[in-house]
């Protein structure tokens, strides 16, 4: 990888030892410091978001499993929100576009003050419309879920404070976009700096998918919530809430697979596998993340069996660049651990560095991805949607996904990423709380995202409240497995509570000293890049069409079929 | 761009399996007829009541047509109607329901028969009931505060005894 | 590493193993979903 950067950059070959100060020869590229200060602005909201997040996870499993009740008139729907909104929406933003900002800024050059101002107006619109949000919340004004489904009505300014979340996401990714540009123009004929084109294929897929939800909350939601029309038609807005929707799972997954293919390969002393491939398989995820929104409304009435199978098709093309990173991550553990003396098949994998928490951490992530990957495929295979739809066996296949190979991958990232900005370090004793932080995590997601499966193949559904369904001999066996959810998420929240524990000692405690921002480079004889990949203007076309493809006609459909729309209901 | 021979032989294999898979619900789908829900009919929502078959919910048993008994099964926020089903083990269901206010789910744990109901829309599944026992049908889909109270039950008892199971 | 060079001449046969492993448990999970979406009625 040839850089602006790299060409001043001096990083010592093999891996650095922790704890040691780094010398002079070791110099390391650092972000920008007045980048990093808007960086860090994004982990403050994130990781507080994560903290009051995981209360309201904490005290629903509580609720579930029926020797709990929620004080001071708090409703089971209410936290709920909570749950999903921080979590699902915040959390999940705020750290991507903290991490894409340090990245960019890390790989393609400190931000110009344009860039660095747009940065800042993006932070304080997402900023403003998550208060706004989180206020009609509280005031029980906007118990809809994070999927806010017509025709329950919250609150217009729930919706407006969702807006400004995604248009201030849009400002802050055409920051990222113009600092990229500008190395392009910079550096004419060479492959740009993989961690900033990631970002930036992240960004334009952000754009296309999140269009969807805009059009469903400016011209549907708002007037609609307003009081400006009476009516609205609840199959297009969730037509176009998924159309979002699925592409939103893969705007969380790719900058966990920025760290995987970039990062990861670095910290654990290797090279990145394959510049080109990585490239390729975000090429792959920009075209078939959203084509695809349709497999989460299978079993809904007014689309056609026809394009809905044809969305189940897309969706099948885009687990392939899954299956090539998960190739990826493997051989460049073998080839490390092999260079590090490992014998045989498998004696490589003892060789990797276990006892680092920015490893560590993420890989039992990438592990969690494999079952949450297999239960995506069946989720998605047309008919069989019908045994697992809306039960918690949906709620334990995205804390699979979402909410640990993602999230610990973004944890794993912060334990590096927080004291590389805020010029401290990780210490040892941090370091093995991270990793107890990491352990926990998967004990206590085994036992919750086991319960829930099972307890949704026998049909226990998601996002209710604790009951007994009139005694049914069912929902007596359900309830067994929500004990065991409660279980689970009591050890998840004690894990929440150590990683806070760790963010902020790396905020404001840990020693003064230079973390290293990890960005492998590729093996020498690695191959070379082909011009194609980064030619944006080939591949948005190939998307506009496959979109046209898979939506015109159930857009069409949907509007030319459908009955009259509904009034708003406030049913909580 | 280099391809290790591995990752090719990994590629053909795991695409091979999506497209096996594929192949197998497609000719389920499109040959047996093993589809989800996919209706089109649509209802004025606020009028569910007086309209057929809606104006009588229940357990119908039909003649002539492809299946023995119909259930149209009206939700609303927060029950469903009726509170009860029963219809004989073997027989061919044809499952009609629908919603008079917000979007509501028609779950029978333990089966297949699992669709959304969303206001202006019918929704329908046909299968035969082959297994006897007592399912619970909940709403899965959030719909407002007595969400997790809305509930029914299909009762699949044997041919010859129509009392109970 | 440095000298690294890639070829199909690497080593990578663990890695084999692991992909075609993960290929297995998902061919494994399907299959008993899909099972049982046949049994249910």
């Amino acid at each position: 990888m040839t850089t602006a950067v790299t060409n001043k950059e001096i990083i010592k070959e093999k891996q650095l030892p922790k704890g040691k100060n780094l010398t002079t020869k070791d110099r390391l590229i650092k972000v920008d410091r007045k980048d990093a200060k808007l960086a860090l602005a994004h982990m403050y909201v994130a990781f507080t978001a994560l903290l009051v997040g995981g209360l309201a996870g904490l005290l629903q499993v509580f609720v579930r499993s029926g020797a709990f009740q929620l004080p001071f008139g708090i409703g089971y729907y209410q936290i709920l929100t909570v749950h999903g909104v921080l979590l699902g929406l915040i959390l999940t933003t705020y750290f991507i576009m903290g991490f894409q900002l340090a990245a960019v800024s890390r790989t393609a050059g400190a931000l110009s003050n344009t860039q660095r101002k747009l940065g800042w107006i993006g932070f304080w619109l997402m900023t403003i419309g998550t208060v706004a949000a989180a206020t009609m919340v509280l005031l029980n004004e906007a118990s809809v879920l994070y999927t806010f489904y017509a025709p329950l009505q919250a609150h217009w300014i729930f919706y407006a404070g969702l807006a400004l979340v995604v248009v201030g996401s849009w400002i802050e990714g055409l920051s990222q976009i113009m600092r990229y540009v500008q190395w392009r123009k910079e550096n004419k004929g060479q492959t740009s700096p993989l961690l900033a084109f990631m970002a930036v294929v992240n960004n334009l897929m952000w754009f296309v998918a999140s269009l969807g939800v805009a059009i469903e909350v400016l011209f549907q939601l708002l007037p609609w919530s307003l009081g400006l029309v009476e009516r609205i038609d609840v199959l297009l807005s969730r037509t176009l809430f998924w159309y979002f929707g699925h592409a939103l799972v893969y705007f969380w997954l790719l900058p966990a697979y920025m760290v995987w293919y970039v990062v990861i390969p670095k910290v654990i002393g290797g090279k990145l596998f394959s510049d080109a491939l990585a490239r390729l398989s975000f090429m792959l995820f920009l075209l078939f993340s959203i084509p695809v929104g349709v497999h989460h409304q299978l079993t809904e009435p007014g689309i056609d069996g026809f394009w809905k199978f044809l969305q189940v098709v897309l969706t099948f093309f885009v687990i392939v660049p899954s299956l090539m990173t998960a190739f990826s991550m493997f051989a460049t553990f073998e080839l490390r651990g092999r260079e590090l003396g490992g014998k045989g098949v498998l004696g490589w994998f003892r060789q990797l560095p276990w006892k680092d928490s920015r490893f560590l951490v993420p890989f039992i992530g990438m592990v969690a991805f494999i079952p949450g990957g297999a239960g995506g495929i069946v989720n998605a295979s047309y008919q069989m949607n019908q045994l697992i739809h809306n039960t918690i066996w949906v709620t334990g296949h995205f804390h699979l996904t979402i909410a640990t190979a993602v999230v610990l991958t973004y944890f794993g990232a912060a334990f590096w990423l927080i004291p590389h900005l805020t010029g401290r370090t990780l210490t040892s004793r941090m370091n093995s709380l991270a990793n107890t932080a990491g352990i926990l995590w998967a004990v206590g997601m085994f036992i919750m995202s086991g319960a829930m499966h099972i307890a949704g193949l026998l049909g226990a559904p998601r996002r209710s409240e604790y009951s007994t369904y009139g005694g049914s001999e069912q929902a007596a066996e359900w309830i067994s497995y929500q004990f065991a959810q409660a279980i689970g998420g009591t050890i998840l929240f004690i894990s929440i509570l150590v990683i806070i524990g760790v963010v902020v000692n790396l905020l404001w405690f840990a020693p003064k000293g230079e973390e290293e921002f990890p960005v492998a480079e590729v093996a020498e004889g690695g191959g070379s890049t082909p011009a194609i990949l980064e030619n944006f203007k080939v591949w948005g076309v190939i998307l506009v069409a496959l979109i046209l493809i898979a939506y015109t006609f159930p857009i069409f459909d949907i509007l030319s079929n459908s009955p009259a729309g509904s009034t708003g209901f406030k049913l909580w | 761009m280099h391809i290790h021979k591995y990752e090719k032989w990994w590629l053909v294999f795991g695409t091979s399996t999506l497209i096996i898979f594929l192949i197998i619900i497609g000719v389920s789908a499109f040959h047996a007829g093993a589809h989800p829900n996919n209706s089109k009919w649509t209802i004025d929502y606020e009028k569910v009541d007086e309209i057929a078959p809606f104006d009588n919910p229940g357990v119908h048993k039909v003649e002539g047509k492809d299946w023995d008994y119909e259930v149209v099964l009206v939700a609303s926020a927060f029950s469903y109607t009726p509170m009860e089903i029963e219809v004989p083990v073997g027989s061919k269901v044809r499952f009609v329901a629908t919603t008079k206010d917000v979007i509501h789910g028609f779950e029978v744990a333990g089966t297949n028969i699992n669709m959304m109901l969303e206001p202006g829309y019918v929704s329908e599944l046909v299968t035969t009931v082959d297994k006897a026992g007592e399912f619970t049908i909940v709403c899965n889909e959030y719909c407002g505060i007595g969400h997790a109270m809305m509930y029914s039950t299909l009762k699949v008892v044997d041919a010859d005894d129509n009392s109970s199971h | 590493m440095a000298n690294h060079k890639k070829t199909s001449d690497d080593n990578l046969k663990g890695t084999l193993y692991a992909t075609f492993g993960i290929g297995i448990i998902i061919i494994v999970i399907w299959a008993l979903c899909f099972n049982l979406f046949i049994d249910r009625f």
